[in-house]
């Protein structure tokens, strides 16, 4: 192949894409109560981000873009381990997974 | 023609399975809806000539995370009865928060430069990738296991049970 | 040219050490005092006033000599802000060396007798470091070459005042009476100071040399001059206990004797005669304040001298003495008799001393009595002292060959040569004078001795230190009218010839010099003394003949008796008008203002912070979904200002 398949589309419509993978992604932050959903949330947005950081890269031809996607993956990967095993410890404190019941700091 | 629709096939799915990761009450829904979400992006590498990060993609994320978050659900044993719900006007204005955001992100790059595809066949390759991150991204790589070790510590000490005296 | 370098070269030192050898024992005593003995402290601080006694005689034998004119010794350079410029420079010509020679030399006298009269005093070393601090200060006064130094002795002198009458501070009426002399004296100061203001803005300098060269300009009664004199007289009034401020003086009799002497009967109160001498210039050319001075000095000389005829303290009829003798000097300056005015400064400064000193010396064998009722008799306990005294009654009254005659009659002329009228009035002033001081003497001196036993049995003569000064001062007032004997009377007026050069520049003065036909100056002469004598013997009539005493407090006459032995009532008329006012309007500023308005805005500062923090801190829920929510938001809005601008 001479040009890939997705080369055909015009690149604003993979910005268009990635931008509601984000936008939905932060929906789903406000949304939900529970930590776990909200932590998926965020793992939508990171996707998002590595989606049109790939597309940059197809389209202009670099390939320094590609690497920060693996960077970004590495990140992401490690935030997830650490992240779930603050919230098992969370649970075993206050036998709940939802955030509002994590309003100790109040003034 | 065919493109157009192959896009617009992955991204439907994408958005819906998006979609549904936020709405629905089930958390273990929520996340068998987000591995399809990643399939269909790991589609989208596909297409766009980048074949290695689709795999490590899959590998990472699907295989890796989502079990990661399954394990989590199960062991913590949530179930549809004790899931807590925020009022439905909040719930509103975080739907409208989002679309706001998007709409402005929109329009603030509304004045980026069109870019044409260049024809690369060789690139997303493992070789090329490969090529580049040995070479002038090394020192980040190495970081990295750096960074999972810290992680890995982390985790253990975070998620073991206090040793009562 | 040579001459004046040479001399100032000659005496820079001297003039440098005469001030500062009194601070230096200012400091000592001041630092050091309660380390030494009371004799010591005391024998240092009369030393070193003594020392500068001496450093001023030379300049003053030098001044003699024909080649002797006014130098200045530039100490150091010390204001200079664009076209100001004011050195710490002093100034001496003879008025300075003459004025030198009375503080320097009565000062020590009276440091002399304060050895002996403060001895028993537990805050004998407070008491010298005052007394040296105000005599640096007065040399200051005296010895400045420019407003501005001058400026610096006068409320240095007014600090010392008030220092020195409060010296005994743990009495509450003494402190009051000190703060009415120093805030009296702060008003006049405030003439003095707008005075300055404009002699700067019209002169372009204070220097005196530069000030006076520059005044042969002005015409007759220009009116900035005829502003400038007025401002400069009325702090002349405060510091001289002129009419309306005088009624400091009486109240400041409550220091120690020794302050009365020095301070309100020798020097501090001469300050005001000083300003307007040296001025001489200025005020020769506004006739209209030359006016206003005569009336006041008139007025004053006139007020003060019936007032005492019915005071009761011993201190306190001296005290209004003394405002009367300084209304006789203004009144000279009124008329523009300037060399005549000091004249009587340094006669005044003699009899009036020694008057104080004595008036101490009795109320020392008195146990501390004040009171003439309750004195009497006293003349064959305390002889020295009784003659000293009557020395200085009789200087006082103005009878020759003492020394009060020559400058009192001085001013007599001068007064009729200007008007008859005033020279009867004033003459009727003398009068008074004479009656009054002679009651003072046979009241405490003659007849039987009205006092206590106890009283009785402690009276004896002062010890050397007290009656050695009182002998000196008496030789000084029988001789000290040589120093200006009128040509009438066959002398050469050595004290007019050796301060004309002061006067030199002076051409309105020169050009208006009276001069009286030689019969009719000896005609007055024998009227004023002839009125005196009089008015002596119907004092010994009443007071020794009759033996009328004044009454005591339970029995006051009533009528003009009562207006007089009341003191005219002005120090009530001063409270009613000014002091009940000003402290009513300070309540109403402080319950209105303070309270309400100033009070009111740092507190709503306070309350507005507080009230503010209170309604910020609501927006730290804990709540992490709001936390969210806000940071999202912020990003919103922060790309979308982004986007648009």
């Amino acid at each position: 192949m001479n040009e890939f398949v997705g080369g055909q589309v015009p690149f604003d419509w993979y910005l268009y894409l990635s931008l509601v993978l984000f936008a939905i992604g932060v929906a789903g932050v406000l949304m939900r109560r529970n930590a776990i959903v909200m932590f998926m949330s965020v793992e939508l947005m990171l996707n998002s981000v590595n989606l049109i950081l790939v597309s940059y890269s197809s389209y202009t031809g670099k390939l320094s873009g590609m690497v920060f996607v693996f960077f970004v993956m590495v990140v992401a990967a490690a935030e997830v381990a650490v992240g779930l095993a603050l919230l098992v410890s969370i649970y075993r404190n206050i036998r709940s997974v939802d955030i509002e019941e994590l309003k100790n700091l109040k003034w | 023609m065919s493109n157009t629709l192959i896009f617009a096939l992955l991204s439907t799915l994408s958005i819906f399975s998006a979609l549904m990761v936020i709405f629905s009450r089930n958390a273990m829904y929520s996340v068998l809806y987000l591995v399809i979400c990643f399939f269909t992006i790991a589609g989208h590498y596909v297409i766009l000539n980048a074949h290695f990060l689709a795999i490590v993609h899959i590998i990472v994320y699907a295989g890796a995370i989502m079990v990661l978050f399954l394990y989590t659900i199960m062991m913590l044993n949530l179930n549809r009865e004790s899931e807590p719900h925020k009022p439905m006007l909040l719930k509103l204005a975080s739907v409208v928060t989002g679309g706001g955001l998007f709409l402005v992100l929109i329009s603030s790059l509304k004045t980026a430069n069109q870019i044409s595809p260049v024809a690369d066949n060789g690139m997303g390759t493992v070789q090329s990738v490969g090529k580049v991150l040995f070479t002038d991204y090394v020192f980040p790589f190495e970081i990295t296991s750096v960074l999972f070790i810290s992680a890995m510590v982390g985790a253990v000490v975070l998620a073991k049970k206090d040793v009562v005296q | 040219m040579k001459d004046i370098v040479d001399q100032s070269a000659q005496f820079a030192l001297s003039t440098i050490l005469i001030p500062l050898l009194p601070l230096l024992g200012f400091t000592i005593n001041a630092f050091f005092g309660k380390h030494l003995s009371k004799t010591l402290s005391g024998a240092l601080a009369t030393l070193s006033v003594a020392v500068s006694f001496i450093l001023s005689l030379t300049i003053f034998f030098a001044a003699q000599n024909d080649g002797f004119s006014a130098f200045s010794v530039e100490v150091f350079e010390w204001i200079t802000a664009g076209a100001l410029r004011i050195p710490m420079e002093f100034y001496i010509d003879q008025l300075t060396v003459m004025f030198m020679l009375i503080i320097t030399g009565v000062g020590s006298l009276i440091h002399l007798y304060s050895m002996g009269y403060m001895h028993d005093d537990e805050g004998h070393n407070r008491f010298f470091a005052y007394l040296n601090l105000f005599v640096f200060f007065m040399l200051l006064l005296v010895m400045g070459a420019n407003y501005l130094i001058t400026f610096i002795g006068w409320e240095g002198v007014g600090l010392c005042s008030y220092l020195l009458i409060g010296f005994w501070y743990k009495n509450q009426e003494y402190n009051n009476a000190a703060k009415k002399a120093f805030i009296m004296n702060r008003i006049g100061d405030l003439g003095f100071l707008l005075g300055m203001f404009l002699i700067f803005q019209n002169f372009g300098s204070l220097t005196f040399t530069e000030v006076f060269s520059k005044a042969g300009n002005y015409d007759l009664n220009d009116g900035m001059i005829v502003a400038i004199t007025l401002l400069l007289f009325v702090g002349a009034t405060g510091k001289s206990a002129q009419l309306p401020l005088f009624t400091w003086l009486p109240d400041a009799m409550a220091g120690p004797t020794p302050v009365s002497a020095l301070i309100h009967a020798a020097t501090m109160v001469t300050a005001g005669i000083y300003l307007v001498v040296r001025s001489n210039i200025l005020f020769s050319l506004a006739p209209d304040t030359q006016h206003v001075i005569l009336i006041v000095g008139l007025a004053t000389a006139i007020f003060g001298a019936i007032i005492g005829l019915r005071q009761n303290d011993i201190k306190k009829v001296l005290a209004y003495s003394t405002v009367s003798q300084l209304g006789y000097m203004f009144i000279a300056l009124g008329l523009g008799a300037y060399s005549a005015a000091f004249f009587h400064v340094m006669t005044h400064a003699f009899f009036k001393a020694l008057l104080f000193l004595g008036a101490g010396s009795v109320i020392h064998a008195m146990s501390g009595e004040q009171d003439i009722r309750r004195m009497g008799g006293l003349w064959k306990y305390i002889k020295v002292t009784g003659i000293t005294f009557i020395i200085g009654t009789i200087a006082i009254s103005g009878i020759p060959p003492l020394a009060g005659f020559f400058s009192k009659d001085e001013i007599l002329a001068n007064a009729f040569a200007h008007s008859p009228l005033i020279w009867g009035l004033a003459v009727g002033g003398s009068m008074l004078t004479a009656f009054y001081m002679f009651r003072l003497f046979f009241l405490t001196f003659c007849g039987e001795f009205r006092g206590t036993e106890e009283q009785k049995h402690h009276l004896h003569e002062s010890p050397a230190t007290i009656t050695i000064p009182l002998i000196v001062l008496a030789v000084l007032s029988i001789i000290g009218g040589f120093a200006g004997v009128p040509e009438v009377l066959g002398g050469s007026h050595w004290l007019n010839r050796f301060l004309a050069p002061v006067f030199a520049d002076n051409e309105i003065l020169s050009h208006s010099a009276h001069h009286l036909d030689h019969n009719l100056e000896i005609m007055l002469m024998c009227i004023s003394v002839a009125a005196a004598v009089i008015m002596i013997t119907i004092a010994y009539v009443v007071y020794v003949s009759k033996s009328v005493r004044p009454a005591d407090d339970q029995h006051q006459p009533g009528g003009f008796a009562k207006l007089i032995a009341n003191k005219f009532y002005v120090d009530e008329l001063y409270n009613a008008i000014i002091v009940k006012p000003v402290m009513f309007l300070s309540n109403a500023l402080y319950n209105f203002v303070e309270v309400y308005i100033i009070d009111g805005f740092v507190n709503l500062l306070g309350k507005g912070a507080v009230g503010g923090s209170r309604v910020l801190r609501l927006a730290q829920s804990g709540n992490i979904g709001f936390y969210f929510f806000a940071i999202t938001i912020s990003i919103l809005v922060i790309i979308l200002i982004n986007t648009l601008s």
